[in-house]
């Protein structure tokens, strides 16, 4: 790699598997059809409103609330995920138990099972008469119709992101990495804290990004828990479908557009973030 | 620091890995651990790092009892065959990580720990690169910053795993040498595991011979090389012939010739002849000797590897010879060893275990 780019950059490189140019040719095209153009027209709905009323809708009081909503829980469940599905991976990597296999298979559930079930399971479970939220009621806890809730049916979605990222480059971790930590003299927590988190790093921050995504453009599982009260619990996606309802298309174009760019621009900080960890930890070199 | 291991047993489930192993490391000594793979070896070397524990039996850290200490608590230095580095971290980082991570009352300052380290990439060559990340140096350099950060730690013993394993023969020549430059320089007590015998011989101070999980011999090289105490130990170390013989009234016969050696004090019976390929005389006629039919003859650098048949159960046996000697095909050689051991045909469970 280095070498190329030292030199004239190349456009063909001679190569065991030739055919750069086509594939390049099938994957641009692909990408234009499956997601430039539908999002390159939403762009244009948007720009046909003209700034100061698309900057009006986009500044509404509700649309704020609801874009506020969607990212911060987002981001809540992310980091969540983040947390447990790093020790889920852990488990599943490093021992060996009855039924790990099953365990690593309802692990991708929440990618199969129809989003909507998902909701309503949830919500049946922590409404305040459910198992779990008769038991948190007394506590003072409400999880169903609040934004905990919403934070709850996106850490379920996001689990499987953040799982099956960071298990892979877990796999790989060599035991003697460890061992030579102990030999250091290396604490178990120093061990885990200094040598396999840090290493693990690039791999967190892509399953981090994926569920943060995921979860900003999550729908059929957060209506059903999130009571959907506009200013408390109302999501971004629900209110552009509650625009498109009334027929009032501008609003959810707006909406829609401040979505696609704050996504964009998270999703592009996130990725530079982790090709410079990436390159800092020798992966790829 | 000396290191003694007492009657060590090391089961993995069912199965023994170590049986009663028992050897004492000088203070300052370089010593090697050869055997071929599933001896017991790496086992032996992770006993002592505090990474397996034992399933009976002590390992002594000077006069302390290592065995009920953790590895962090046993302050040693171990190397892997492949490198173990912290690959997020840079070499100036991996080669402090040991100082860095001792609790706040042991712990050097930090403008004195990084000394420390760059005081060690010196000793080990790699002045300048400490900013690099181990994917940026090769092999033989990242086994290096392994060796200098095992030493950060001034450790009672350092360890190493089949150090050069994972390196081109290039390379490991040398850095044999320059590890045994930097023992000298340093004096830590050091063991190392290898499979490789020229390595061992080469290198080490003493090498301990093991197979099966068991020790065969334990010696200098030249006494390893000179004097193997048993089959196993002839046959592992160096190139060796076996040539089955029969003692008679203290003489060594093949079939039916003498072959003019003679073993006073053997009792009589079929026996086994052991001797090295160049420890050998030849003789011009044949009144007791060992005569054959050449069968190959090959040139291998300054000598002539020469395959005799000598006709006895077709046995095969190869002898060198000095080059400007001509060994054509199916001409006959005569010779008789100058240097061999006879080892009686014995099951290899009842023999005596070998002397430590």
């Amino acid at each position: 790699m280095t070498a190329s780019t030292a030199r004239r950059w190349q456009f063909r490189q001679p190569s065991v598997i030739p055919g750069f140019g086509l594939a390049l040719g099938v994957t641009l095209s692909w990408l234009f059809l499956i997601v430039l153009i539908p999002l390159s027209g939403l762009v244009w709905r948007t720009s046909a409103l003209g700034w100061p009323a698309f900057w009006s809708l986009a500044t509404d009081e509700r649309t704020v609330n609801a874009l506020r909503i969607s990212f911060g829980t987002a981001f809540a469940a992310a980091a969540v995920n983040v947390v447990f599905g790093v020790i889920l991976a852990w488990v599943l990597v490093r021992y060996k138990f009855p039924g790990k296999r099953i365990i690593d298979a309802v692990v991708d559930l929440p990618f199969a099972l129809p989003t909507a079930v998902a909701g309503i399971a949830l919500t049946a479970i922590y409404a305040p008469n459910g198992w779990i939220g008769s038991l948190l009621a007394p506590l003072g806890i409400k999880v169903a119709f609040t934004p905990l809730g919403i934070v709850i049916a996106l850490v379920f979605v996001g689990l499987p992101f953040v799982v099956r990222t960071v298990q892979p480059i877990m796999e790989e971790i060599d035991k003697e990495v460890e061992e030579a930590a102990a030999t250091l003299g290396a604490t178990r927590f120093q061990t885990i804290s200094r040598v396999l988190l840090p290493g693990l790093a690039p791999a967190v921050l892509t399953g981090f990004a994926l569920a943060f995504a995921r979860g900003v453009g999550e729908y059929g599982s957060v209506i059903f828990i999130a009571g959907n009260l506009p200013y408390v619990s109302e999501i971004a996606p629900l209110l552009i479908v509650i625009r498109l309802e009334e027929f009032n298309y501008p609003a959810a174009t707006a909406i829609a557009a401040v979505m696609l760019i704050i996504s964009f621009a998270m999703l592009l900080i996130i990725n530079l973030i982790q090709a410079w960890s990436r390159r800092r930890y020798g992966y790829g070199a | 620091m000396e290191v003694r291991v007492q009657n060590i047993r090391k089961e993995f489930g069912r199965f023994p890995a170590l049986n009663d192993v028992s050897l004492d490391i000088r203070s300052g000594e370089l010593i090697a651990l050869l055997g071929p793979s599933g001896s017991g070896k790496t086992t032996l070397l992770r006993l002592i790092a505090g990474l397996e524990s034992p399933t009976e039996g002590t390992v002594y850290f000077g006069e302390e009892d290592a065995s009920k200490k953790t590895v962090q608590e046993r302050n040693i230095g171990f190397v892997f065959q492949h490198y173990a580095l912290f690959r997020h971290m840079t070499v100036l980082d991996n080669v402090s990580f040991g100082l860095k991570v001792r609790p706040g009352s042991r712990r050097p300052p930090a403008a004195e720990i990084r000394a420390r380290a760059l005081e060690l990439l010196d000793l080990v060559q790699l002045s300048g690169l400490e900013k690099r990340y181990p994917a940026q140096l090769s092999g033989g350099q990242r086994q290096r910053v392994a060796l200098a950060r095992a030493m950060a730690v001034e450790p009672n013993v350092l360890l190493l795993d089949e150090p050069f394993g994972a390196l081109d023969a290039q390379v490991r020549k040398e850095l044999r040498r320059w590890l045994r430059e930097i023992h000298d320089r340093t004096g830590h007590t050091t063991v190392f595991v290898t499979h490789d015998q020229d390595e061992a011989l080469e290198l080490a101070d003493r090498v301990v011979v093991m197979s099966k999980g068991s020790i065969e011999q334990v010696g200098t090289p030249d006494e390893i090389y000179d004097t193997p105490n048993s089959p196993f130990v002839f046959g592992f170390i160096g190139e060796s012939n076996i040539i089955p013989v029969r003692v008679e009234n203290g003489q060594l016969w093949i079939e039916d010739r003498s072959i003019g050696l003679s073993a006073a004090g053997e009792p009589d019976g079929p026996a086994q002849l052991y001797f090295r390929p160049h420890d050998i005389e030849l003789l011009d006629g044949c009144g007791g000797c060992i005569a054959g039919i050449v069968t190959v003859s090959r040139r291998v650098a300054g000598t002539r590897h020469v395959e005799l048949d000598i006709g006895a159960a077709n046995c095969k046996v190869e002898i060198e010879l000095p080059p400007e000697k001509a060994a054509t095909d199916k001409s006959r050689i005569a010779f008789r060893p100058t240097r061999w051991r006879l080892f009686r045909d014995v099951p290899n469970e009842n023999r005596t275990p070998a002397q430590v």
